[in-house]
């Protein structure tokens, strides 16, 4: 058999460059705006850098990192990045599962009460923090007084002012308007579902509830885990309803350590400091993934 | 048995959109309480009397129709760039098997990963010997890198939809694969593109950490800079504050309402990002 014949070198250049070609700009502007900003900013975390220091620039070594360690609100911060986390994501799966599993039996009007239901995710983050903020304050929320009512709270104060209790106002702004995105999700697959396993189980005499165990719950699983794993990450990092509805506060009780990343940014304007608690992030964002990957590896070995 | 389950699961369904329906109505409830009923009649679920003054004030007498256009402004800007954008990066991931393919996908997936609020310092440094800080069309640029990843994994999906034939028979005809894609691809995925441009508008116009950063005087503030800087200034002009949040919402909802029917599809294309 003899070779095909080579086609010019400049129309094989051409048909190697043409996807590079369609992607350039994307890539350009995700590399310049992303990429180069992330490297620089990790040059920060060893370097002094304060906006309102016209003498600051200068190499400073690991000195934010020992400042960091001894730093309570950071130590704080740590703490409450783990609570919010796995509170709202859970809490998030939970109620989200439930309106999944509603949404999956067919009744009439299934289409505006899905749309309904969903409406939260369409509010823009800042306001559905100002708006929770407002439901619980006092003077003109009306949780305070329900609370009050059912015996939950001693007097209808802002538990957003409470130490204790603060934590609690942006979970459950995050968890109003997180459901929807499990929901979505998760009756996706509710609905990938092959109807004849169900028919099948009923023919045998399963009752509702074995059903959910046996069939409804193992196809879920894959899909509940990488959404969790993929929304723990995400709510981590998301502070906008932090910022909107304690500023962290009182006495840092609600900052995360994404939040103490914006606050030393944005109040302090030290870009060095904040710089330094980003990486700290970042490596325990690395160190969870690896985490998940090795367990993974360890179930898929499980199996075999 | 079976009734009272039906009943149930009615119930419950009544429960969530109670839930989901009550921050909205609240914050609509206050937007049309007149200042003088707004203490006494604090936590009644309709206010006796119901008035427009505060939408009035704000529209006329407030910043807010300025910041609602400058949001307008970078939100459309946004959209329509990264939907452009991730449309070519799409369309390459969905049709070429080329080498680097896979990295690509990579290094999209990796900048929905890290933590966006740890670029904040370092952007604000790049950009502003470059004029581009305090600036709409910094913001946009900004913004647009940020949306680019996801919409095109959303683009991509919209394009994998699309039977490879098509654009085969049209090149085998004569067009040039670019002619293929202009002429035959795109106007198939316009609903898709729709979808994409809603998606990005939306993630825009909450935007909030970034503008908070980049924009520091009044005339160039988004919606959501403007309001909390309302809201810390006139903290008790309630009525105010939430004819002006009715406002943001506005916008938001319409662009719901038109990529509902996408949401599957751009959820899990996004899900990292939501």
């Amino acid at each position: 058999m003899t070779p095909a014949p080579r086609r010019p070198f400049l129309q094989r250049l051409g048909d190697r460059a043409e996807p590079w070609l369609y992607s350039a700009p994307a890539l350009i502007v995700i590399t310049a705006v992303m990429l180069v900003p992330l490297v620089v900013g990790i040059s920060y975390a060893f370097r002094d850098v304060q906006i309102l220091n016209p003498f600051s620039g200068g190499f400073v070594g690991l000195d934010h990192f020992r400042a960091l360690a001894g730093d309570k609100a950071f130590r704080v911060a740590l703490v409450n990045t783990f609570w919010w986390t796995v509170l709202t994501v859970l809490i998030q799966l939970l109620f989200g599962l439930i309106l999944a599993l509603l949404l999956d039996t067919p009744f009439r009007g299934r289409g505006i009460a899905q749309a309904l239901v969903f409406l939260p995710w369409a509010v823009p983050t800042f306001l559905t923090g100002l708006n929770w903020a407002w439901l619980f304050n006092p003077t003109i929320g009306p949780l305070p007084h329900w609370l009050h009512a059912l015996g939950l709270l001693a007097e209808p104060s802002n538990i957003l002012s409470d130490p204790n209790l603060a934590l609690w106002g942006p979970i459950t702004a995050a968890v109003w308007w997180g459901i929807p995105f499990f929901a979505i999700t998760l009756l996706a697959a509710l609905q990938s579902i092959p109807s004849d396993l169900y028919e099948a189980a009923a023919i045998d005499g399963a009752n509702p509830f074995q059903r959910f165990w046996s069939i409804t719950l193992p196809f879920l699983a894959p899909v509940i885990a990488i959404t969790v794993l993929l929304r723990t990450v995400w709510v981590a990092n998301f502070t906008d309803l932090i910022i909107v509805m304690t500023g962290g506060g009182p006495a840092d009780r609600t900052q995360t350590v994404a939040s103490y990343i914006f606050t030393q940014a944005f109040k302090r304007l030290d870009f060095g400091y904040a710089s330094a608690i980003s990486l700290v992030l970042l490596f325990l964002l690395l160190a969870y993934a690896l985490i998940i990957l090795l367990l993974r590896q360890r179930l898929i070995d499980r199996d075999k | 048995m079976r009734a009272i389950g039906t009943l149930a699961h009615r119930l419950a369904i009544l429960v969530y959109i109670a839930f989901a329906l009550f921050p909205l109505f609240w914050l609509v409830k206050v937007s049309v309480t007149p200042n003088d009923l707004l203490y006494s009649e604090g936590i009644r679920l309709w206010p006796s009397r119901t008035t427009f003054e505060h939408f009035r004030f704000v529209l006329a007498h407030s910043d807010f129709p300025l910041f609602f256009r400058n949001s307008l402004i970078v939100s459309l800007a946004t959209a329509f760039a990264a939907t452009t954008l991730a449309g070519f990066a799409g369309y390459a991931l969905s049709r070429f098997a080329f080498r680097g393919k896979l990295t690509v996908s990579g290094l999209l997936l990796v900048t929905q990963m890290f933590p966006l609020v740890m670029l904040v310092a370092p952007i604000f440094k790049l950009l502003s010997p470059l004029g581009l800080t305090n600036s709409l069309t910094g913001l946009v640029v900004v913004y647009v890198a940020f949306n680019v990843p996801f919409a095109c994994f959303l683009m991509q999906s919209f394009f994998d939809g699309i039977p490879r034939d098509l654009e085969e028979a049209a090149m085998i005809d004569g067009a040039s694969r670019f002619g293929a894609f202009r002429q035959i691809i795109l106007p198939l995925t316009l609903p898709g593109i729709a979808a994409t441009v809603g998606f990005v508008f939306t993630a825009a116009w909450s935007e909030m950490i970034f503008a908070l950063m980049l924009i520091s005087s009044n005339e160039k503030a988004t919606f959501p800079v403007g309001l909390l800087s309302f809201v810390s200034k006139f903290s008790v002009d309630f009525g105010q504050m939430m004819a002006a949040g009715v406002l943001a919402l506005i916008p938001a909802c319409l662009f719901f309402l038109l990529i509902q029917r996408y949401l599957v599809q751009g959820l899990t294309a996004g899900a990292v990002k939501g």
